[in-house]
């Protein structure tokens, strides 16, 4: 696990509004390696989804990159996503790295045969033997437990959600990407359907073999599927490590927040307790540690400047002058 | 389009049943109705009878065969204008939505001057100078005149269908853009397009006869605008015996309106999956 696939320096990315510019990302370091899974944790606004889109290039045309790179590692040599020319960028979504949206139930053409949907993804990056595409398509409906020839000749609206986001997950494989972003994968589906994918996810990996990225704010799916997880806030990460580390000893005021919002199945009935405040205004962030208004480990030297990635171990660091004094929940049967 | 389609929709199977009826009238009928030619004078105006089921006109002709001969070319006139205009209103309509900023105001812009010329004045000036001696030639004329108002509604249809969750999708998975208008867009407005299709075939209807009437087209061949026309200035509807002799023209040609309009009721249903069955 240490031949980096998307690599990303130093990015920060902001929006232009009426009201100034929201900073959506602040200089954000992240490396997604070979076969890995990477959880992306936080409230709305943290800029997850941002960072998601940027590493496909489909920010929304009011988005700016001030500073950074996205590179993608491929046969040796980094490749600058974000400046691909047109044509490039088009082969590399997809091919390269391929996403999975949150509205995976209405991200299927109303109008086109699940067939055809396939059909043309293959087409337009140049597999032109239909049998071949064919039986690609059925390989993969299969080994997402879907009836290849009934799912085929359906509109989406004949199938049910968990059938159409599965659907979803096979035309994302389709191309067999390196990298597949998912951005909230189970957010609009029961809780069994969620239970379902979850473990497709896992064996469609190790089937196909691909590193995966993917946003939630469901920590159980988090704390289940990924190797390493980090939080973000205010457009930053604040805390990066081994998905157990971060669970069973966060470093970060920040994260041992976003634990003590969740309840456990097993022991003690314990009150849920949220994080006071809210998500700070991107447009005017608070001095220092955007966290401090918040944080109960708050003191003075928090509202002066703000801190880096700080190291606690060896892949784990958090954003916390005092991160030796924060201590976690007792959370050991979250998930 | 399968037998339920049509049984839910009696006004729209009606529609078609009556446009595919006068279709094969003024088609095949020209093939086995002779067009009648001869003067008659013992038979002017007639009334309806079994020889002459819409009676006779001013010169003893029957007025059935004259039915039967004068739609083609108003039909194909109406087809080709329709097929012009809503060609130009989709391709233009779709560029300037997706190309957005200078492309799209100076589309509009375009489109909204062709929106402000008053139609019927500009075909009478072109008709003078033009003369239009040739269908074809009337029907382009008639087709570049009337895209813009759909060009609006169709840039404002994929301006909101290009928002979709669908198309983003397709973006992630690197369909290019012209891909993405006529694969993804386009089929989800094709049920609108179509019913556009078929209401600016009304109007280019409405257009021809108004033209031939008012005496702007060359009044060759024959033409239902072209029989009004003559039983106008012949004085056929003053005399309660020739009055069948123009009405009939008329009748048939509200019939055609009235059959196209009724026919695009059962299109959102052919053209859209969820509407299919169940």
């Amino acid at each position: 696990m240490t031949e980096s696939l998307v690599s990303i320096r130093d990015l920060s990315i902001a929006y232009r509004g009426r009201g100034g510019t929201a900073q959506a990302l602040r200089e954000v370091n992240l490396d997604l390696y070979r076969d890995e899974t990477l959880g992306l944790i936080g409230e709305s606004g943290s800029g997850k989804t941002t960072l998601a889109l940027a590493i496909l290039r489909m920010l929304p045309p009011a988005a700016h990159v001030p500073q950074g790179q996205i590179l993608y590692h491929q046969d040796g040599r980094a490749v600058d996503v974000l400046s691909l020319d047109a044509e490039r960028l088009r082969r590399y979504r997809g091919e390269q790295v391929a996403m999975v949206f949150q509205s995976a139930l209405s991200s299927l053409n109303p109008v086109l045969r699940i067939w055809d949907q396939f059909l043309d993804t293959a087409r337009a990056h140049g597999e032109t033997d239909q049998a071949k595409i064919r039986a690609r398509t059925r390989d993969l409906l299969s080994h997402l437990q879907l009836e290849p020839e009934r799912v085929l000749s359906a509109f989406p609206h004949e199938l049910s959600g968990g059938m159409r986001q599965r659907v979803m997950l096979a035309l994302a494989l389709l191309l067999r990407p390196r990298v597949v972003v998912l951005d909230e994968p189970t957010t609009a589906l029961d809780i069994l359907t969620q239970r379902t994918i979850i473990d497709l996810l896992r064996s469609l990996r190790q089937e196909f073999g691909f590193s995966m990225m993917f946003i939630s704010h469901d920590l159980s799916l988090a704390a289940e599927l990924a190797d390493r997880v980090a939080t973000m806030y205010a457009g930053r990460i604040v805390e990066i490590g081994r998905t157990d580390e971060l669970f069973y000893e966060p470093r970060h005021p920040y994260t041992v927040g976003l634990l003590q919002a969740v309840p456990t199945i097993h022991g003690d009935h314990r009150t849920l307790q949220s994080i006071p405040g809210s998500p700070p205004d991107l447009q005017r962030l608070p001095p220092g540690c955007p966290f401090h208004p918040r944080c109960p480990y708050a003191r003075p030297a928090c509202a002066e400047a703000e801190p880096d990635l700080l190291r606690i171990s060896d892949g784990h660091r958090s954003a916390c002058f005092f991160w030796d004094e924060v201590r976690g929940p007792d959370v050991g049967k979250i998930a | 389009m399968n037998w339920t389609t049509l049984k839910r929709n009696p006004g729209g199977a009606l529609g078609l049943a009556g446009f595919l009826a006068i279709v094969l009238l003024v088609i095949v009928g020209p093939l086995v109705v002779p067009l009648d030619t001869s003067t008659r004078l013992d038979q002017i105006y007639a009334a309806p009878s079994r020889a002459h089921p819409f009676g006779t006109d001013n010169q003893g002709r029957d007025v059935f065969s004259q039915i039967v001969h004068g739609g083609k070319d108003l039909l194909w006139v109406a087809t080709l204008a329709a097929g012009i205009s809503t060609s130009i209103a989709v391709a233009l309509g779709s560029i300037s939505a997706v190309a957005g900023g200078h492309v799209d105001n100076a589309l509009m812009t375009v489109t909204d001057v062709v929106l402000t010329v008053p139609h019927f004045p500009l075909l009478a000036v072109l008709a003078g100078v033009l003369q239009f001696r040739s269908q074809t030639l009337l029907a382009i004329i008639l087709g570049v005149l009337s895209w813009p108002a759909l060009t609006r509604a169709v840039r404002a249809q994929v301006l909101s269908l290009k928002e979709r969750d669908f198309v983003e999708a397709a973006t992630a998975l690197g369909l290019g853009r012209g891909h993405i208008i006529v694969r993804e867009i386009l089929p989800n407005m094709r049920s609108y397009v179509a019913i556009s299709f078929v209401l600016a075939m009304t109007q280019a209807i409405y257009a021809q006869v108004g033209l031939v009437f008012l005496g702007l087209v060359p009044l060759s061949g024959q033409n239902w605008g072209v029989m009004i026309q003559y039983g106008w200035t012949r004085g056929a509807i003053f005399h309660k015996s020739s009055v069948y002799s123009i009405l009939a023209p008329i009748m048939a040609i509200v019939l055609l309106k009235l059959s196209l309009v009724s026919m695009a009721r059962i299109f959102d249903e052919i053209f859209n999956p969820r509407l299919q069955e169940g």
